[in-house]
Order: C-alpha cells, then sequence, then structure tokens
C-alpha cells in the first residue's frame, strides 16, 4: 500500500529526525488509507491550503512502512490502539499525539494549543 | 453576500451527484460542507458494488466524485459549520462561521454520521481500545478478548472479520434478535470464536490509560456482567445529520428529512437528498439517485418544466 495523498510522505525515520530538527513546527500523520486515516489527510491538506498554518509543515507517513517504527514506537503512542497515530512535533519533540480519526475542528483545536 | 443558484448543503455522493447534474447545466452551485467533504463513503474501506468502478476504496470513490463536480464548476467549501439559515424566502440564506450566502434553491444533503452510545467513558477510550472501524484498527487486538456493539449487518460481519485477529468476540446487542440478513447472522453463530450476549447493553467501559474491561447489563434481568476485554467496536448505525435543520425543515421522529418522490421537503425550493432523508435503503448508488434528482427537481422549480429552458 502507497499513501494516496495530496501530502508530502514521509519515507525514512533520518528524513523525519532532519524535518523536526530544522523545522520548529511539524505534523505527521501516520496511517493507511483507510476511513479513520482519510480524514485526517483531508483536515491536514485543508489547513496547508488555507495559508493560515505556514509555519506549520504537514506530511504523512505510511504506518506499516518498516521505518515508522520511528512513529510506532514513540512513548506517547504506547497506549494508541487505532488509526492514524497523529503526531505534532515542536522543536524537534513531540508536544501533542492522538490516536484515531480527528476532525478539521479538532486539528485545528490542536494547531492552536500546540503552535 | 455570495449568490448562487443552487447551495448544496454535504459533499458526499448525494450532494456532489446534484452538484454535477447543476454544474454541467451551467449552473452556478456552492457545496457546503461541515466536514472534509466525501461524506460516509469515505468511512468505507472497500466499496465492491458499485457499478461501473469494480472494487474500489470508499475514499477514492469519494474523491473522483469531487473532481468530476470541481470539473465541471461546482465551489466546494469544507468545514463549513451552519450558523443560521432562512429558506422560506425566495432567496434563500445559509449562514455559517465563515461567510453568508444565498440561493435560488437549497438541496440539504448532510447525510449521517456513525451513532455512537453515548456513555462518558466511550470518548476517554476513542483511539485507545475504542474503534468504529474493524478494518482500520482490528489488527491491534490480535490474540486478545473483545466486544462488538451491534446487531445489524455491519456489526454481525465486522464481528466475523474480526476473528482473524481477535482470540474472542462477544457480540453484545440490545435486542433478542438481529437485524441483518439470514447469512450474516449464520455466519456470526457458525464461527466458534463469536459468543452473544443478546439483550444486553453497555452501561460503562472500564480502565486507566487503555480499554481492559466493560460493564454489560441484561436488560431482561437488571444482571451486570463486567467482562475483561482489551477493544470495542461499536457498530449500531447511523444518525442523519439533520440537527441544523430542526424547526425549520420537517422531519420525521427519527431526526430524518421528509420528502416527497422529487425529493421535495415542505418549503417551496428546498430539497434533501442521501442518507438525510426518509427512505428505506440508504446505499452509494440511493444517494446518487436521491442526488440526482433533486438537481432535477431543483431545475425545474427556477426554470419550469419546459425541457428547453433547462
Amino acid at each position: 500500500m502507497t499513501l494516496d495523498t495530496n501530502l508530502e510522505h514521509v519515507t525514512s525515520a533520518s528524513e523525519l529526525n532532519e524535518l523536526i530538527s530544522s523545522n520548529e513546527n511539524v505534523m505527521v500523520c501516520c496511517g493507511r488509507m483507510g476511513p479513520m486515516c482519510v480524514p485526517v489527510y483531508d483536515a491536514m491538506e485543508s489547513l496547508r491550503d488555507s495559508g493560515e498554518y505556514d509555519s506549520v509543515v504537514f506530511k504523512d507517513m505510511l504506518f506499516d512502512h518498516p521505518e515508522a517504527a520511528v512513529i510506532r514506537n514513540l512513548p506517547e503512542c504506547a497506549t494508541f490502539r487505532g488509526l492514524p497515530f497523529t503526531i505534532y512535533y515542536k522543536n524537534g519533540k513531540v508536544a501533542k499525539a492522538t490516536s484515531s480519526i480527528q476532525d478539521e475542528d479538532q486539528v485545528t483545536s490542536i494547531l492552536k494549543e500546540v503552535y | 453576500m455570495d449568490r448562487y443558484d443552487t447551495l448544496i448543503i454535504g459533499a458526499g455522493p448525494a450532494g456532489l451527484t446534484a452538484g454535477i447534474y447543476l454544474s454541467r447545466a451551467r449552473q452556478n452551485v456552492l457545496i457546503l460542507d461541515s466536514g472534509s467533504g466525501g461524506g460516509q463513503v469515505t468511512l468505507t474501506h472497500a466499496v465492491a458494488n458499485y457499478p461501473g468502478t469494480g472494487e474500489t476504496y470508499g475514499y477514492k470513490l469519494a474523491s473522483e466524485m469531487k473532481k468530476q463536480a470541481v470539473g465541471f464548476g461546482c465551489e466546494i467549501l469544507t468545514n463549513q459549520k451552519i450558523r443560521s439559515m432562512e429558506l422560506e424566502a425566495d432567496e434563500k440564506i445559509i449562514r455559517t462561521e465563515k461567510g453568508d450566502y444565498s440561493g435560488k434553491t437549497v438541496i440539504v444533503a448532510a447525510g449521517g454520521k456513525p451513532r455512537t452510545l453515548g456513555i462518558d467513558s466511550e470518548k476517554k477510550f476513542q483511539g485507545t481500545g475504542i474503534s468504529y472501524c474493524a478494518t482500520c484498527d482490528g489488527d491491534f487486538f490480535t490474540d486478545e478478548d473483545i466486544i462488538v456493539v451491534g446487531g445489524g449487518n455491519s456489526a454481525l460481519e465486522e464481528a466475523v472479520s474480526l476473528t482473524q485477529y481477535a482470540k474472542s468476540v462477544t457480540i453484545v446487542h440490545q435486542f433478542d434478535h438481529f437485524q441483518g440478513y439470514p447469512h450474516a447472522i449464520k455466519a456470526a453463530e457458525e464461527n466458534s470464536k463469536i459468543s452473544f450476549m443478546m439483550e444486553s447493553i453497555v452501561e460503562d467501559f472500564l480502565g486507566e490509560d487503555t480499554l481492559t474491561g466493560v460493564r454489560v447489563r441484561n436488560k431482561k434481568t437488571n444482571e451486570n456482567i463486567e467482562l475483561n476485554i482489551t477493544g470495542a467496536f461499536i457498530l449500531i448505525g447511523y444518525v442523519p445529520g439533520s440537527k441544523p435543520f430542526s424547526g425549520v425543515i420537517e422531519l420525521n421522529g427519527r431526526d430524518e428529512i421528509v420528502t416527497d418522490e422529487g425529493m421535495a421537503t415542505n418549503l417551496k425550493g428546498v430539497f434533501a437528498a442521501g442518507d438525510i432523508r426518509q427512505k428505506k435503503f440508504r446505499q452509494i448508488t440511493t444517494a446518487v439517485s436521491d442526488g440526482t434528482i433533486a438537481a432535477l427537481n431543483a431545475m425545474e422549480f427556477m426554470y419550469g418544466a419546459d425541457p428547453d429552458k433547462i
């Protein structure tokens, strides 16, 4: 499976580490092309395209990619049992993480809280 | 105020189909969606019975419909929460948190959303044990004991599907019989990993950080039973998204919009299509059919029945 979204994909742990070390605000949605994940990608695309969150880098990552262990194994995701895992990084660290579907309002609320 | 020929509320299959028909007829159409658009079909993993496409993903079908609507000139605005509306006058007005829009006609195709149990603890464990999508999250519960709440086709079929992963699946259902088709009931009954708690309702979900149990009450005996489970899949149908229209458009006792066979509501120039309206069968194909009929009747409302004017 590949991620058929209009977001840019993260394809390796090193790429993710580079991304979060060189950008202050990064949101990564780690999932599949499933019913609970697609609405989150759509919300991210909509918020990215709105221009209101130009300070945030929006990316996705395929949950089943071996390199996605960098997200799957985060301590913040230890209790997660629903796709997608959505991580909000601030200055290279996890500021917030959510499991399962989130609508645009919920994502917006977290963006405002974290960034 | 931005003025259009038709305002469509909801960008699911019904709303998008109406948009395709109207914009192809050179009408100025705005589709407003409270979320990201696509409707419930985006919550469907695989769609195998939509004619002409073969098996496809729900999100792909929705995405193609959106592209088609936009290609014909439809404007789609997402995340538009309705603040107020005036639908009785000739110029119909919808006010959202982001803008005011008017149209000569309105098609309400706001669809529905998965029904929840409404228990406080349900929200607490969403994503950490409680799920509404077996296909998405089933593999998180490999070799574990789980429950499925519900008794319709979705609950029965997903319970069988979850036995690929789970050690055991208990179906908790409020009635003494299932609402599913006989073949779905038979498949569940014949699966050795599935057991049943009939005439029972979930009272509470238990646990600290993750779900570790559930308290179920037998409706007949009032006996409470606690089950040690780590997963709960809630598949109890859908509720129509008609709340913003309550008191404005006629609804039935199930909060569905009442229409005639031409999709007309009790208000002139206001039509309804798809899962939000009163009807027996809710399929993508029936939503598309509703959207078509609503669009054609909206055209007729605006321009009369003379086909040369349409």
